[in-house]
């Protein structure tokens, strides 16, 4: 029963973290490099319009930081899990 | 040294060191063939995988490609690399759970189903063959221009190499070569772009070089390129061309279609678990970024270059590499105004345009038009046969093993003995190698055409078939089988239609919704989801154990 109940924990956690992550995903690519990019080529950073630089440098960089941060909070929930389903409370 | 006897020595050096590579790693059960044995560790899995991903293509074709399309370019930086998240996130942690060796394994399982699992590979093989014959191309291509060889005696060579590591060492082998070609292919491709960054806006790293101001004093790089590009008639470098539409439906078919290449994913059973499948997804991308990140400055070096030194110049004074490449027949002029200057103008021009350029010199000719020395140049040559190897050889592994693993063993005959599977593994690998040699050879004159196929049609059947496999446990086989069909055939219909029989339709205004056939990947995997809804909601749901699997391969460990 314990250990059913830490597994459906651990799935739904999971879930949330996808959802989020997801989202900066869509926002990183899809919005700020696809269906905003005009708006934010009105601004200019470091000799790049903004929008520009989304769709062919920021959206990457960002790619990789959201598989860093997926990764750094599945290690913990891992851990919390593999506790929980021991815990014999 | 000529640039030639360069090129001869360090393309010699890198084949070398993959055959000692080879050698040291013979595959000598099924499991290290089809997965290195599941010990790969996640960096070096990583690096393999971004070797086994950046392609011919990626190499050769993609800067130069970005480099014509400006803003449009950005369809395939951020297509080829958001798939990774996708990868990272919803398919590979849980594959590697499951445990088996490939893709159709992982459909036949789930959805207890021989004609699923024969779907599947029908699917791979052909979106591997479709890949695999455009890398050969990318090999017969450098060994003619760099090394002055025929396109088939380069070929001969190309197969000769994949033939001995990946017959020989299967799975194992080929992922200790892609690390070494993974170091040959960022080298060469990273030196002359630092190269022509210091030399254009004096900042050494490209990624920031592409916003600098030039040292010549005319202001901003992109400035000064949406400048030249309108003056000629060319849209400006940092507009976009394309629909709004179509840019999101092809960024998101690449993204999805790259998640659901069987190549890639199968990468992920190579390590030893679900948390090292995540982070190697991170270390993959992280390699991949660092080529894809410097591409789009390499496109806008590369084409500043080119218009402020070729339009407008005297033809009789152009520099050697010109006449070179114009020897190839990339690069073709045409003086239709007989008054000896080129004029390299765009459609919006007054002039008639003179000039015809391939893609793929942008980058293979960069060293060149930049003037940077001999060994860059043979430098350059061993990337693109680097990258066009650990393509060709990841994809002649997923071919192999699905016929072996999939086909026969798991389909035809299933009382085979671990070292007869090894046998036909091996052979297919071979048989393999000889079909995508001669495609190389003899390309069919629908190479170009067929890559939005293989995205397109991996974006359609494979990722909502594992993305419904994993993540809803009411998901049966009718509704998966339906919806990959229907996934398939209206992908291939489309692009059949638009690319094959009626190409003089293949206009915007003709579209569906605005549309292209690069970009209808991502209707077709709506569809599949949509449909396998339907059907599974009308059918009766899997049997209690393969619900039972589902629910361990969400479970970490």
């Amino acid at each position: 029963m314990k250990r059913d109940q830490a597994r459906r924990a651990y799935w739904s956690q999971n879930l949330r973290y996808l959802a989020g992550l997801l989202l900066v995903w869509f926002a990183v690519s899809f919005g700020a490099g696809i269906l905003l990019v005009e708006e934010l080529d009105q601004l200019r950073v470091f000799g790049f319009k903004l929008g520009f630089w989304f769709a062919q440098q920021g959206a990457i960089y960002a790619f990789v930081v959201l598989i860093l941060v997926y990764v750094v909070l599945m290690n913990r929930l891992d851990r919390r899990y593999s506790r929980d389903e021991e815990d014999p409370a | 040294m000529s640039a030639q006897g360069w090129t001869f020595l360090i393309v010699g050096l890198s084949f070398s060191l993959y055959i000692a590579i080879a050698i040291g790693s013979r595959a000598s059960s099924t499991g290290e063939f089809y997965v290195a044995g599941g010990r790969v560790p996640p960096v070096v899995n990583g690096m393999a995988t971004a070797a086994d991903w950046m392609s011919a293509a990626s190499f050769i074709s993609m800067a130069g490609a970005i480099s014509f399309m400006g803003r449009d370019g950005s369809v395939y930086l951020m297509g080829w690399t958001g798939g990774y998240v996708l990868l990272a996130l919803l398919l590979a942690p849980y594959l590697r759970k499951f445990g088996k060796y490939t893709v159709p394994d992982f459909i036949g399982d789930r959805y207890y189903s021989q004609l699923a699992r024969l779907v599947a590979v029908v699917c791979a093989v052909f979106v591997s063959f479709t890949y695999v014959a455009g890398q050969m191309r990318g090999v017969g291509i450098v060994f003619s221009r760099f090394l002055g060889v025929g396109v088939e005696a380069g070929v001969g060579v190309g197969m000769a190499i994949v033939f001995f590591y990946a017959v020989l060492g299967g799975m194992k082998g080929i992922t200790y070569t892609q690390v070494a070609q993974y170091c040959v292919l960022i080298f060469a491709y990273l030196v002359p772009a630092i190269f022509i960054s210091l030399m254009m806006t004096g900042n050494p790293v490209p990624q920031l070089g592409f916003g600098g101001s030039l040292l010549d004093g005319s202001g901003h790089l992109l400035d000064r390129l949406d400048g030249l590009s309108e003056q000629l008639g060319f849209a400006a470098y940092t507009s976009g061309g394309k629909s709004t539409i179509d840019v999101l439906f092809i960024t998101a078919a690449l993204m999805v279609g790259t998640a659901g290449l069987p190549h890639v994913i199968v990468r992920f059973y190579t390590v030893p678990k679900v948390s090292a499948a995540r982070s190697s997804a991170g270390w993959a991308l992280l390699f991949i970024a660092l080529l894809y990140t410097t591409a789009p400055a390499v496109a806008a070096f590369a084409r500043t270059n080119l218009l402020s030194t070729i339009s407008g110049a005297e033809y009789a004074k152009v520099p050697g590499w010109f006449k070179n490449w114009e020897a190839t027949g990339l690069i073709r002029f045409e003086d239709k105004n007989g008054d000896g200057l080129i004029q390299y103008v765009g459609p919006n021009a007054s002039v008639a345009n003179e000039l015809t350029i391939d893609r793929d010199i942008m980058v293979l000719a960069n060293p060149e038009i930049a003037e940077l020395p001999g060994w860059v140049i043979g430098l350059v040559a061993a990337g693109g046969l680097a990258a066009a190897l650990s393509t060709a050889a990841g994809l002649l592994l997923v071919i192999s093993t699905s016929i072996a693993h999939d086909l026969v063993r798991r389909g035809l005959r299933a009382d085979m003995t671990e070292r007869g599977e090894l046998n036909v593994a091996r052979l297919s690998a071979a048989v393999a190698v000889l079909v995508a040699g001669y495609f190389g050879i003899r390309p069919p004159g629908f190479v170009a055409e067929v890559v939005a196929f293989a995205f397109g049609l991996a974006a359609a059947s494979f990722f909502p078939a594992i993305i419904l496999g994993i993540f809803t446990k009411r998901m049966n086989k009718q509704g998966a089988i339906s919806g990959m069909i229907v996934g398939l055939c209206f992908t291939a219909a489309y692009i059949v239609y638009f690319k094959f029989i009626n190409p003089a339709l293949n206009t915007p205004a003709h579209w569906w919704f605005g549309v292209s056939p690069e970009g209808i990947g991502t209707v077709g995997m709506l569809l599949n989801f949509a449909v396998a809804s339907l059907v599974a909601a009308f059918t009766p749901a899997p049997p209690a154990d393969v619900q039972e699997m589902v629910e361990n391969i969400r479970e970490p460990g």
